[in-house]
Formats: structure tokens, sequence, C-alpha cells
């Protein structure tokens, strides 16, 4: 296993009697809510909390990018991801972000990546997304031309970097007579490319494609979807004509470690019932706008996510392994078993979740690194061990 | 009863779901956001003095989905073909809400073949400071309560909204929405330049407790539509035509009589 320490940094000083006037802390929640003070504080110690990762031994970090909410303070993961290039020595940087079809000038993103890469001498990892439902009620772009717009992006970032400029790019949102953009990406031919995704089978069948071949992260959801979603990337990619490595899959998993299950449990449950109740609160008007998914996908997603609108407990998230918590043991068991299940090899733990401290976040991030990762890092799924050793 | 007739029409490619009924006049009939495909008291009501035909548009309920749908400009100059293949002359133009926006967007195209131009509650133009719901917010539910005036009526239409088994064409009907509306949010600023082309008599008719475009909108309709008037129906939401069928249907009536028909 590889590892990804992932950060969502929340504005964690969100009222919590918020939800008595507001449905949801995105989007409508006013901003005037935000303390810049208190806010400063936070954007400094979680940056503190990242860069520690690279000093524990952690693979790589990872950003993330949603807009107008309380949720996360990242709406440019660029800048921070600039913030962490230079104070982070080892580490890979994956921006699990840059949501494609918001953007006017895609070639923006074509630029801001390239930079990142030469700076960190190519540790960038290049994320593309569509971004979540709400970011389309956010930026006005209409998501039923979400797909296109993303593909359309897609194709001209790539071309940007590894076609000689300039040269025109034509297509139906995005037109350009001159494309050349300066710098070129440090790693040849570009960037690793990662895409998460909470399971559009449209996004799986174009991730896993043949002449793609691109990581595919699935983000928070139970690990039944979790085994549905990995194996349909496996099926896709093998109707494509490849089998699948276990490095083209990741998981990210909001996981908490203490001395014993029992201390790790009490800590946690305050924080991560915060994360999922306040943070996570949206109408699904808000979280599926027209024509994000196709009408087939908007059904399925649509009943995945009804749990959204009801009060979660931790237990119930551990039950359905959309948390890990627990001793060193019971994480790293956890991760084995899930592991040999879905067959990924990326690992993205979610060390800081909702209001956990900083004092029980860096224990968290300590414990992970020093007692949960070295014993598993050579592992690999069990599937693919046999093929390793054949 | 004088009854209706179902038919399909394929243009463009797109085959669309045809209601007519009565004889006389044409009246085209555009339906709003929530879709067609009904035929409806008020209509019966209208074939016995006028040939009434309401499509279903392009991207709603049993019309195609076409590849070329990407905005509103493409469904009004579908219709103005649509007209020419039905050889419609004289046509007494009316649509609500988004189909008022459609009808409103036909005219200001092509009004050779029009007569009259009738806007309920229409969608099309933003006027500073009016501010308008944001309906893709609300659920199916609070979107049928919201459309009538007459809470029992909002009540009736919120049950019906949860009904599993339209869910499908709610979808679909909120897909094709989006599509044309989202952004800008319901208006079209090319309608707004040019709707002053527009020389024919329109009656433009708001229910005055719309809540979801606010009557406020129709002095700005009437200020680029150099021939129209304007008629507001008291105790009423965003559906005259269901929720005060006798005042509509004889403030229709009598506008287009006196329009010369």
């Amino acid at each position: 296993m590889k590892f990804f320490f992932f950060h969502l940094m929340p504005y964690a000083y969100l009222d919590p009697d918020y939800d008595k006037d507001y449905v949801t802390d995105w989007l409508l929640y006013p901003n005037s809510n935000y303390d810049p003070k208190q806010g400063a504080e936070l954007y400094n110690r979680y940056l503190d909390e990242i860069e520690y990762a690279d000093e524990l031994g952690f693979d790589g970090v990872c950003v993330n990018e949603h807009h107008q909410t309380a949720y996360g303070l990242m709406p440019t993961p660029g800048v921070l991801a600039g913030a962490l290039s230079r104070r982070t020595k080892q580490v890979k940087i994956a921006v699990l972000g840059r949501a494609l079809p918001l953007l006017n000038n895609p070639l923006t993103v074509a630029e801001e990546y390239a930079i990142l890469d030469n700076i960190t001498r190519g540790r960038l990892i290049a994320g593309f997304v569509r971004g979540i439902g709400v970011e389309y009620h956010a930026s006005g772009v209409n998501p039923t031309e979400s797909h296109d717009r993303f593909h359309e992006a897609h194709d001209l970032i790539l071309r940007a970097w590894t076609q000689p400029g300039p040269f025109p790019f034509e297509g139906k949102y995005y037109h350009f007579d001159y494309v050349n953009v300066w710098p070129r990406p440090y790693q040849q031919p570009h960037p690793p490319v990662w895409i998460p995704s909470q399971g559009s089978s449209e996004t799986i069948r174009w991730a896993s494609a043949k002449e793609r071949r691109y990581v595919y992260l699935q983000t928070f959801n139970p690990v039944t979807a979790l085994f549905r979603y990995m194996d349909m990337y496996r099926e896709e990619a093998r109707k494509s004509g490849y089998e699948a490595s276990p490095d083209q899959l990741g998981w990210s998993i909001t996981t908490y470690v203490a001395k014993t299950d029992e201390q790790a449990l009490k800590e946690a449950k305050p924080h991560i019932e915060f994360f999922v109740n306040k943070f996570l609160r949206m109408p699904m008007e808000m979280l599926l706008p027209p024509g994000y998914l196709s009408l087939s996908s908007m059904k399925g997603v649509a009943a995945a996510k009804a749990s959204l609108g009801r009060r979660r407990t931790m237990e119930e998230l551990i039950e359905n392994g959309q948390f890990i918590c627990g001793s060193p043991e019971t994480v790293g068991r956890r991760l084995t078993e899930f592991q040999d299940r879905a067959g990924f090899n990326l690992v993205l733990p979610n060390l800081h979740f909702g209001t956990l401290p900083a004092d029980l976040t860096c224990r968290n991030t300590e414990l992970f690194a020093r007692e949960v990762m070295p014993a598993l890092r050579d592992r690999l799924p069990e599937g693919a061990r046999e093929k390793a050793r054949a | 009863m004088a009854g209706h007739n179902e038919t399909r029409t394929t243009l463009h490619g797109c085959g669309i779901h045809v209601l007519r009924g009565g004889t006389g006049a044409p009246l085209v009939y555009l339906h709003g956001s929530g879709g067609g495909g009904l035929w409806l008291p008020w209509m019966e009501d209208l074939a016995k003095t006028f040939s009434v035909i309401a499509p279903e548009h392009p991207g709603f309920g049993r019309s195609d989905m076409p590849e070329w749908l990407d905005g509103v400009h493409d469904i009004a100059l579908f219709y103005l073909d649509f007209l020419a293949a039905e050889n419609l002359t004289g046509v007494h133009l009316m649509g609500g809400s988004l189909g008022g926006w459609i009808a409103a967007e036909i005219a200001m195209l092509d009004a050779s073949r029009l007569k009259t131009l009738t806007l309920i509650g229409p969608a099309g133009i933003h006027v500073p400071g009016v501010k308008k719901p944001d309906l893709f917010l609300w659920s199916a539910e609070e979107m049928a309560r919201r459309l009538f005036h007459d809470q029992a009526m909002g009540e009736e239409a919120a049950k019906r909204a949860v009904d599993p088994a339209g869910d499908d064409a709610r979808m679909k009907n909120i897909y094709t929405v989006a599509r044309l509306a989202w952004h800008p949010r319901f208006y079209d600023p090319l309608l707004m330049k040019w709707l002053k082309r527009v020389a024919l008599p329109t009656l433009i008719l708001w229910g005055r407790e719309d809540a979801v475009l606010p009557v406020a909108l129709a002095r700005g309709f009437a200020e680029r539509l150099p021939q129209s008037q304007i008629e507001i129906v008291p105790d009423c939401g965003h559906l005259p035509q269901l929720e005060k069928k006798d005042v509509f249907v004889e403030r229709v009536t009598r506008f287009i009589a006196g329009s010369g028909r």
C-alpha cells in the first residue's frame, strides 16, 4: 500500500447549532459566519499538519476543492499546493480537485499544474474532477454540460502538455486559436492523473480506458459501493483490453488511530459525527442538480445518498466502512480486509476530520505513520500478491 | 365534449407528441417547466372556438431528446419549422412560464405566421432588482405546492408530485429545463434586447400571487412589447389556466376577439 495524507480543511468553528436556521453549511450559509482571525489560525495549523505528514514518511499529501462552504476551505487548491510545494521535501502533492467544467479557461489549470510540477521537480499529481453537484449552483455553470465540458477541458489540458505549441484547439465549449502553455510540465509526458469520484459509471468507464488508465479514487461512500465501483473499474479495463493494476485504484477513508480501540472510539466520536451530520448536510437538490448524472445513474446515486438527510452515528459509519477507527492492529486489519476485497493499492487516509483538534490530529497521524503504515507498506491485494509470486 | 386526438410528428430528427382538439383559428399552446401532454379542461373550453394544438417540447415527456438541444433558441427555431410544416398561418400563439419564454422567442425571430401572442406568467427576461426564487433548489413536492395560491390545490399537486410513477418523466423534464434555463437563469439577453421587434397584439397574463415568477416581471415585458396589455389575475398563482380557469378562458377569448380574429 501507498499512503497519501488527505486533509479537507473544514472551518472547524462552524456553529454546531447552525442547522437550526440553515438546511446546509454549503452555498446558502452566510460567509459572515467565517471569522478571518480564526480562519487564519486554521489555515496555518492545517498546513502544519500536512507538512508533518512529509516528515513522517507518507508517500504523498492531498488537497481538495470545494466552493462556498464551511465543509472545506480550499476553493483554489493550487494556492495550498503552492504553499506546500516548497515546505515539503519528499511527498507527492496530489491536488484532488480542479473541477474542470467550472472553468471558462482550463488552460489556467494546465499552467498552474505545470508550475507546481516544476517547483516540486516532479512531485505533482494532477487531479481532475467535475466537482460535486452543489458547485454548479455556486458557479452558475450548467450541470447538463458537465460531462461534455469535463472531457473537452481534459483533452485541452492534456494536449497543451504533450503537443508542441502553438496549436489551435477547436471544441464546443473551449475554442482557442493559440495553445502554447509555458511552463511545460516537469514530468514527461505529463504528471500522473488521478480521478476522484463518488462513483459515476460514466467517469469510471472513461478513467479506466486503455488510452488513459488514470488512477480512480473512491471518495466517501460505504464499502459496498467501494467494492462495486472498483470491480467496475477492473471490468471496464478488461473490456478495454488490459488488466488494471492495484496502483490504479485508491480509497479515501476517514481514519482514527489511538493506543486502544476503546480510546480511539471515545476520542473520535464527537468529531466524526460532527463531520457527517454538520459539515456534510445538504439537500438532494443541491447535491444532484439536473443533468449532473445521466438519468440512469441519477436514480442509483440518489438512493445511495438518501441517508444524507438523517443523522448518522459513528457506529453506523464504522459498520458500513466509511470510517476506520481503533488501535493500530484494528486499523491495520480493516485496511487489509478492504484491500483484499477491493483490490486497491493507494490509501488516502483522512486523518483530520470535522472538529478533530490539533493535538489529536497530530497523534493520529503519528500513530498511523509509525504503527500502521510500516507493516502494510509492501502489501499488495490478495489476488495481486499471487500474481506477483507466479 | 369536443374531444381531442394525439399525434406524433417528426422534424429535424426529433419526434414530438402533439395534442389536438377543436376547430377554428389555430391556437398553439406551449407548456411550461412541469411538462405538457395532458388535455386539460381549459383546452377543452378553448377548443370550442379554436383549433388547439399543444405539442410536448423536444426533450419533454413523450417527445424525443434531440442531440441538438443546447438552448432555448433551438426549440424556438424548431417550432418555427413546425409551424411551417403544419402550414399554419394566423396562429394565436400562447405559452405559459417556460413555454411563454419559448413563445416570445418565436415571435421575436419570425412573427409572420402569428396573429396574436399570449404570455402566461412567462420566463425569458430579467428585471434588475426583481428576485426570482431558485426553483432548482426546490423538491418536486415543494415546486408543486408553490405553483398555486390556493393551498388546497397546492396540496393536491404536491401529492401527485411524489408519485414514483412520475419519476422518469419528472427527471427528463427538469433535465431539459436546466438545459434551457440554468444560466442565465430563465432569461435570454438577446430576447431582452429584441423583444421590441414583436409587432403583435400581446396579452401578458399573470397571477397576482405567482410564487415562481413574480408578477413584477410583467412590466418588463410590457415595456418591451409595443402592442401589449397586462392582465393581472387576483388570488392566483403561477398557473391561471388551472387555478382560475373560467377567468382565464374569458380573458383570452376576449383578447383574441378584440385583436381582430
